[in-house]
Parts: structure tokens; sequence; C-alpha cells
């Protein structure tokens, strides 16, 4: 073998050796101080159905969710709760007991039966209250922090003269609890390194199963924390290894693009009627269901390329889409897969009305609020806030015959100094969609002047929405961006400032996998960096101390 | 007898036949409200509450010409007509940045509400407003710390902050709200018999045992995540507080009566749906104030990019103050002003319907204390100099009403110094930095 064929050898090795994931190793991290997430929306409904029952009712409202940086994830971790946000929470822990111990449920989920149900009986009470005390705080519950709820069980049944109305009490003490509406994360020292903290096995169960699964962890992962499997590189990767392969996966992938896409904000979309008679409640949930749809399958089902997203002619439809898409729908109730054909406007999601409807004026199309999404959403790019003293009025004389086009009234935006620097970044891209009115509807006019939807992104080129999804494809920013943001959403935090070399390290096996979105996941939840914590700082430990 | 209680034996005990006021612990904050001192010639309640509007007003058709006493009316404010002396208005007042930019619709808010500068588009609000700050005072002597209410539908449109993660939503709905206050858990104040229900009191202790689990729960937690906990815990003690409440015979207020039932209707930022959900809010928390379920509320008519809009328009209100053209022969922007009167006709209505009804020797509004506030002047420019305030009644005879103050140049904390020291909050000085103020507004100070 020659030097230069042995190197090429070699090349190919180290090549196949990064595919396969075996790259450079994982950078050290001094990881975070633990925190308290707030149990999201999705995860609290789901972690009720799973714990209880799926028709199991929550009989009550969540206070809004709060963005910090781009996710509801991160904001979780700041959020505090409002005396009328608790009062819903309170709600819920009472409307969600009093289904589990009615006629209906009780057979299935009272796992003893009482000695008399019109007295208390506190051995059933207590089995009871162990077991769901260990599932909805998602570790073993100490005979002390029951006694609580156990003594309140036995009085309410008394006064009740009911066992099974006295257990409702006791169980919505167990969903009032902070243990169970915040995910605490708890550390404890490592014994392989006595000068460090680690978290316990029951902390990163949590962590991997809302991350993988968007719900509470199950039996077979609290059982392998009881063992201390979680503990072990090889019980880590088994229990991820087993979680990833489960269809539970496209629950936490679906969450992730909720959260990432800012599908929360279908809750307020609202369009003008008259102007926009196609658009209803009913086409703007599923179109919120045919992006999730189309994601799941080309990221989980089909495994592809992240970068697909957005070019992809794949997607599902239903009868009410089919109306605002312009194409026939056979299926009367259900999703049909359909493909737009090769030169069709509709090609990848921000094509789709989640992307198009969702940024616009409720009676207008946006260039502006498109191009600003792409930039803050899809590449993690903000843009900085206009400035106060503007004058857009040129902008909407759709009187003036020199303004006829969202472009033509942009680009007089454009050349104003103090719009135009942000504009060029935002406005630019948006025109590439103008083909699609502000309730996402194919059009080839705008006030009877023909739509030219060429645009350019950093300075590439392109001629219409097809290949506005193509230069996103390409642009190194869209992985950057959605591997980030998968980190920060699994781990319900922003970036450590000691963090850098890792989140580099991040992105390398991202795109070593083919950026496949279930391995970035799997990585993230097999690494030493997703959890790393360390103490939180002195005035933290003064505060324990004063207790 | 065991001299060492176990809370099982305490609670059996308290079920099992001994009366309630016996066992119940009692609050500091129940003891001042509690007992021989609330019996018959009890003071009417105090209550305080803000009102907004979003993008403003124009101030050539808005600003009243004369100032003081029996200022004129422009036609923009002429909807005040029935009630200008029941209405003081603030103009001139300026939101001072210090060198910070002037984040569009959130720069003034902030400087109004909690006399700061704004950090951030994605963090508005950073210390408590105006609010939270007297509802603290006023204390927690009724059913709810406060009520918050939006008609544009977006639980989001609330300008109430405790700290910046702390925000306290707003109600969309009329039926919500009349469910929330007027629900199975309300107790008619002029009712003939009390009778406490025990059902209240286990849910009393459900939450006994929820805060009871705080220390243990900081554990590991660092400050800024225990500063947040403990708003957790104090939302959890303020429903304990509302269930203590609950296990005693309300004192009488003679103009409680409880409306029906509002109908379900359609929700949204629709100027037409937004003017009749407020109308419905505006009926619902007055009954509210009048039934001392809460002495602190927010109303926000829009929200301050105020999203609004007309059947059939392109623009909503926000992008019309920015794209209309001013009309030449008007001189201002036809439509964006439409919305401008429609909020000063809603702010009329507000103020109407807590004048209509008697309390006392007057009426509600004469025991309120509103103060209704745009976040900026001319929305068109984001100017935040003379950002329009106004109070609505005297808070029970302690300021002077229906005057005109302009002060042009001087710090808007001004104002929010006034209605707090009115509601009786200890503060001598407020606002940060060049909005630091010490200095009442002395026109309407009795």
């Amino acid at each position: 073998m020659t030097s230069s064929t042995f190197h090429r050898a070699a090349l190919v090795l180290i090549g196949a050796a990064a595919l396969a994931g075996c790259g450079p190793s994982e950078p050290k991290t001094a990881g975070v101080p633990v925190g308290a997430d707030r149990l999201s929306e999705g995860q609290y409904r789901q972690t009720i159905a799973d714990i209880f029952a799926p028709d199991i009712k929550l009989g009550g409202h969540f206070e809004p969710a709060m963005r910090k940086n781009g996710l509801l994830a991160v904001g979780e971790s700041v959020a505090a709760m409002s005396p009328a946000g608790f009062e819903q929470y309170d709600i819920m822990a009472r409307t969600i007991a009093a289904q589990v111990v009615d006629a209906k449920h009780r057979e299935a989920l009272i796992p003893c039966k009482p000695a008399n149900e019109k007295k208390p009986d506190a051995a059933c009470a207590k089995q009871t209250l162990t077991k769901y005390a260990r599932l909805l705080w998602r570790r073993p519950v100490t005979d002390k922090e029951l006694e609580p709820a156990e003594t309140l069980a036995d009085t309410a049944a008394d006064a009740k003269n009911d066992f099974y109305s006295g257990l409702a009490f006791g169980l919505a003490q167990l969903m009032d609890s902070p243990n169970f509406i915040f995910r605490k994360d708890v550390a404890e020292t490592d014994p392989s390194d006595p000068g460090k903290l680690r978290l316990t096995a029951y902390s990163k169960a949590a962590r991997l199963s809302y991350f993988l699964w968007n719900t509470t962890p199950d039996d077979t992962l609290l059982k392998a924390a009881e063992a201390g499997e979680l503990d072990s590189r090889s019980g880590l990767d088994k229990q991820v290894a087993r979680m990833a392969g489960s269809p539970r996966l496209q629950d936490g992938v679906r969450a992730f693009f909720v959260d990432f896409l800012n599908f929360d904000r279908f809750d307020s979309l609202a369009k003008d009627a008259a102007i926009y008679p196609v658009f209803s409640e009913k086409v703007a949930k599923d179109a919120r269901e045919q992006t999730l749809r189309t994601l799941v399958d080309l990221l989980v089902v089909e495994k592809a390329d992240y970068r697909d997203i957005f070019v992809s002619r794949k997607t599902f439809l239903t009868r009410n889409l089919g109306v605002v898409y312009q194409v026939p729908v056979a299926a009367e109730k259900d999703w049909e897969q359909h493909e737009f054909p090769v030169g069709d406007p509709h090609a990848g999601i921000l094509t789709q009305l989640s992307f198009t409807e969702l940024h616009s004026h409720p009676g207008r199309s946006s260039s502006t609020l498109r191009g600003k999404a792409v930039r803050e959403i899809i590449l993690c790019q903000p843009v900085p806030s206009p400035p106060a003293n503007v004058n857009f009025t040129v902008v909407q004389d759709t009187s003036n015959p020199k303004f006829k086009t969202a472009r033509e009234r942009l680009t007089a935006h454009r050349t104003e100094a103090t719009c135009a620097g942000c504009h060029k970044i935002m406005d630019p891209i948006g025109l590439g969609l103008e083909n699609f009115d502000g309730a996402g509807q194919f059009r080839n006019t705008e006030n009877g002047a023909p739509i030219d939807p060429s645009g350019e992104i950093d300075g590439i080129k392109f001629a219409d929405s097809a290949s506005l999804g193509q230069a996103i494809h390409d642009n190194p920013a869209a992985t950057a961006c959605v591997a980030d943001s998968l980190f920060r959403y699994a781990a319900g935090r922003d970036f450590d400032a000691g963090e850098r070399d890792w989140r580099k390290w991040l992105g390398e096996q991202f795109k070593a996998s083919g950026y496949r979105i279930p391995d970035l996941m799997q990585t993230i939840a097999t690494s030493d960096g997703f959890f790393a914590v360390k103490a939180a700082k002195e005035d933290a430990k003064e505060a324990m101390n004063a207790h | 007898m065991p001299t060492n209680l176990t809370r099982r034996r305490v609670l059996r005990g308290m079920l099992g036949g001994t009366t309630v006021t016996v066992a119940l612990p009692f609050l500091d904050c129940m003891l001042n409200t509690n007992g021989t001192a609330l019996a018959a010639g009890r003071p009417l309640p105090v209550r305080f509450g803000t009102w907004n509007w979003g993008l403003g007003m124009n101030s050539q058709r808005w600003v009243p010409t004369k100032l003081g006493p029996d200022y004129d009316l422009l036609p923009e404010l002429k909807y005040i007509e029935a009630y200008k002396s029941q209405i003081n208005v603030f103009t001139g007042f300026k939101a001072m940045l210090d060198g910070k930019p002037n984040l569009p619709h959130i720069s003034g808010m902030q400087a109004v509400r909690a006399g700061g500068v704004a950090p951030s588009m994605q963090n508005p609000m950073d210390i408590p407003t105006i609010d939270v700050l007297i509802g603290d005072v006023t204390g927690t002597d009724t059913r709810f710390r406060s009520l918050e209410m939006t008609s544009t539908g977006d639980p989001k449109h609330s300008y109430s902050y405790r700290s910046a993660n702390g925000f306290n939503p707003a109600e969309v709905s009329p039926v919500a709200l009349y469910a929330r206050i007027f629900g199975p858990d309300f107790q008619d104040p002029n009712a003939a018999d009390f009778k406490p229900d025990p059902a209240i009191m286990l849910r009393k202790s459900v939450l006994t045992g929820v805060t009871d689990q705080r220390q243990a729960f900081m554990t590991q937690l660092g400050a800024a995540d225990r500063t947040r906990m403990d708003e957790y815990f104090t939302s959890v003690r303020q429903l304990e507080q509302q269930l203590e409440l609950q296990l005693q015979k309300p004192p009488p207020a003679e103009a409680c009566h409880v409306m029906a039932k509002p109908a379900d209707g359609p929700i949204g930022t629709e100027i037409g749906v937004a003017m009749a959900n407020h109308k419905l809010m505006a009926q619902i928390l007055a009954m509210a104030l009048a039934c001392n379920q809460t002495k602190i509320f927010n109303m926000v008519f829009s929200d301050s990019a105020s999203s609004l809009r007309m059947p059939g328009e392109q623009m909503i209100h926000h992008l019309m103050t920015h794209e209309e053209p001013v009309d030449k022969d008007l001189g201002y922007q036809p439509k964006a002003t439409y919305f401008v009167e429609r909020s000063m006709e809603a702010w009329a209505l507000f103020v109407a319907t807590l004048a209509n009804i008697k309390e006392g020797d007057g009426t509600l509004l004469d025991h309120c204390l509103v103060m209704a506030h745009s976040d900026t002047e001319y929305a068109r420019i984001h100017s935040i100099s003379g950002i329009p305030v106004m109070t609505a009644g005297s808070a029970g005879g302690r300021i002077k009403t229906g005057i005109h103050v302009s002060a042009i140049g001087e710090p808007i904390t001004r104002i929010g110094l006034t209605v707090q020291q009115v509601m009786g909050v200890p503060v001598e000085k407020w606002g940060q930095g060049s909005m630091q103020t010490s200095k009442p507004v002395s026109e309407i100070q009795i």
C-alpha cells in the first residue's frame, strides 16, 4: 500500500466512524444547578392520561405559557404561578381525583377494595396513595411525605361516610403538590467522584421520559431507576434505545415541533371572515395537524434528513384542507397521503398553511412576518425590534398605482433608511411566499398585478416558494438551529457559557448522523452533558442552612 | 387526653361536631377584618383597578384645552361627558428612558404601570405593577386577590406582573369569568342563613398539606428558583385564604345583587365582539366588587399594540396606526381614529357600569379608584411623552375629581405615586432613574 492510498483508506475509515456516531468523544461540561420546570400543558395532559386513563377530563385550563428565547420549554423553567393559575390546578386536581374514584373507574384504578365503602380504610387508602404518589411525583415517596394525604383521606372518608370520596381528597393533594406540577431535579453526591454532584436516577428518568415521550416515566423506567441502572452507561443506553424504538417517540417529536414552530399561536389565530371565507377553526386545527403528521412521517417513520422538511412534496390532507389547497381528497373523514407534483408551488413545510396562515395578518399576507419567522424560528436568528419612530404609510397605500403588490410596497419600505437594515433581512425571504395569501391560499395576482415570488436569503437568490425551500435546506443555520433548540428544549434551559465545545460537538454528531432527528435525540439522551449538574451558588447553600 | 395532638386528631375533631370557628386558625389578615369591628357601620371598602386601551389618541382631538375643573371635551373624549365630574384627566406627563431604547408599545406600559424602563421586547415587565403593589397593602380579605380580564380573547393580554416571570393572566370569556366568581363557591353576603360547608374545610386541608411541603421542596434550588417557588406557595396560600373566608359568614353587602349568567357568545378581536364582551365583563366585575369578591382588578379593553379589527378590513388597529395615510383634510388617520373613539366609548361604559350601582350614600364608583391609560400618546410614531391617563372615582372621597392636570415633561410616575398613596401604600417616592419622584399630583389631593 502506498502512502497515499493508506491515507485515503484511513480517511474513509475515519469518515465511516464519524457517520456511525463514533466521532470525537463528548467534551466534558460542568453542568448547571438543578432546577424545577413546570410541566407544560401537553405534558400534564399526557401524564394524567398515562397514569390514570385517557378518558379522564381535566376540568380546568392552564395559564398561558411564556416563550423565552424562542422556546416555551425554556419559559417553563422560569415560570412562576399566579393565584388564578393555581386556582385552576386545584380545580383540575379535584376534578381528576373525583373521576379516579368514581364508579366507572375505581375498579380499574384503585388497587384494593375497602372493607366497608361507607367507612375509612387506612390500609387501602395507603396502598392507593403510595401507588399514585410514586407515579405522580416520579419517585418513591417516604412515609412522612405521604402521611398528610393518608390522614386527609381517612378524615374525609369519616366526614363524608364514604371511603372513595375521602380518597379523592388525598389524591387531589398529591396533584396540587409542587412535586407533581414541577419537575424538580434532585442532585446527589457522585460515588465515582465524591467532589461532584450527579442527578439521582429518578431525576434522570423524568428528564428522559418528558424529552423522548413527552410524558411521565413508565413503570419500566422507574424500575430501572430503582435498580440503579440509569447510573451506568450500559443501563442508560438500554433504556434510551428502548424509548427511541417505541412508537411513543413520535409524541416526543411532535411535542418538540409544537414548541419549536410556535404552534401555540394557533390558540389565538383569527382571520377576517369576509376576506378569507375559506378560513375556519377546523381548517386551522387540520393545518396544524397536517404539518405535525408530515414531520413525524418524514423524520421518524422514514428517518429522513431533517433538511428534507423544507423541500418534501409529501404530506397528508383532509377534505377541509383539500378545499384550501385545491386538491381533491377522497377520504371523507380521515387523513389521506398526498404528494404535490414537481413544479407545484407547494414544497416543504414553509408552503404549508401552518406557516403561511400563522405568519400573516388577520386580513392580509405579510412578507415581513414570514421573513421574520424564517429568521427567528427556523434559523434561530433574532431580528432586532423596530425603531419607535417609523413611517410605514407608503406600504399600505394600495390605491397608488405604483404600489399594487407587496413587493412594490416593501421595496419602498426597504429604501427608507431607518427600516432598511432589518427589513432587508426579512422581506426578501417572505416575498418568496407571496403566492400564498393571508389564509395560505394560492394566488397568482394581488390587486390585479402579477406576483413575482422571487427573493433572496443570505446572498442566495431563489425564483419561487419551492426554491426558497431549497435555499433553507442548504442553509447551515437551519441544522444548527434545530440541534441547539432540541437540546434547549430537552434541558429546559439555554446553553451555559461553559458549553461551547459541547454545543459544537452536538452539531457534529447531528451532521454525522445525516441530520436524523431521532439520532440527535438519542445522542442528547445518552450524553453526559444532558445530565450534568453542579451545586447552586453560595446564596442557595446559605438559605438551605438557614432552614 | 394526649397532650401532643396529631394532625389526624385535630382534623377529626374539627369535623366531628365542634364548631368550625373554634377549630379554625385565624390569620392576621382575617383578624383585621373580622369580629365586632365589622358589624354594622363597617366602612365600605375602597377598590382599585386599571383599565387599559392600546395605541393612544390624537392629542389635537383628545387633550382638553382647559385646565383644572370643568375641562372641555374634544371629539375623542366627548364620550365621557355624563361622568366628567368624576373623571380626572392627566396629560403631558412623560415616560423617561434614561438612554435606553423606546421599545414600541412596551416602554410606555412599564413606565405608567411599574415606574420603570422596560428591559427588552421579550421581557416587558421586570418589576411589580401598581395593582400588585396596592393589592399587597389592601390585603387579602376578599375571595380573589385580584381579577384580570380582557375583551381581546387572548389571556396573555394582561399587564399585571409580580415579577418578570410572574404575571397574572386575563380571563377571556364572560361566561368563565362569571362561573369563577358566581359559581358554586360563591356565598351570597346577604343570605339569611349561613352554614359552613365541611367540604371547604377538607379542601383547605388539602392545601395546608401542600404548603407544608415548602421547606423540603426548596432544598438545592438556586435563588431565582426559590423566588419563583415562593410565588407558587403564595398562590397556594391565597387559595387557602379564599377557603378560610368561605367558612365564615360574609359581612352583608347591600349593593350585591347577583346578575343572571351571561349567554355563551363569540370571543375575539373583531370590534363588535370585543365591545360586547367588554360590556358583559364590566357588569360581572361591578357585581363582583359590590359583593366584596375582590378589591383589585385589571381590565384590558385592547392590548398595548391593539389587535382589534373591523370586519372586512385588511389591517388590524395596530397596522392602521402605522400604515394608514393621514387624511389631509381631517389631519388624522380616520380608520385608526375610529378605534380610539370606540375605546373611549367603552371606557365611558365601564365608568357608567360602576356609577349605576348604588352603594352606601353614593355609588360603587365613588368607592373605587380606576386608573385608565394607554401605551402611547400618538401611536403612529410610538410617542411616549403625554401618554393619556385618567382616573375615575374618588376612592371613597380621598381625592378630588373632575379635574384636568397637565404637566408637560414631568415624570408620569407622579400619577402612579399619587394613586398608591391614595390607596394607602406607605410609599414616599416611586419610579426608577429619572422617573423617580416624591411629588404626588397635588391638584387632585384633598
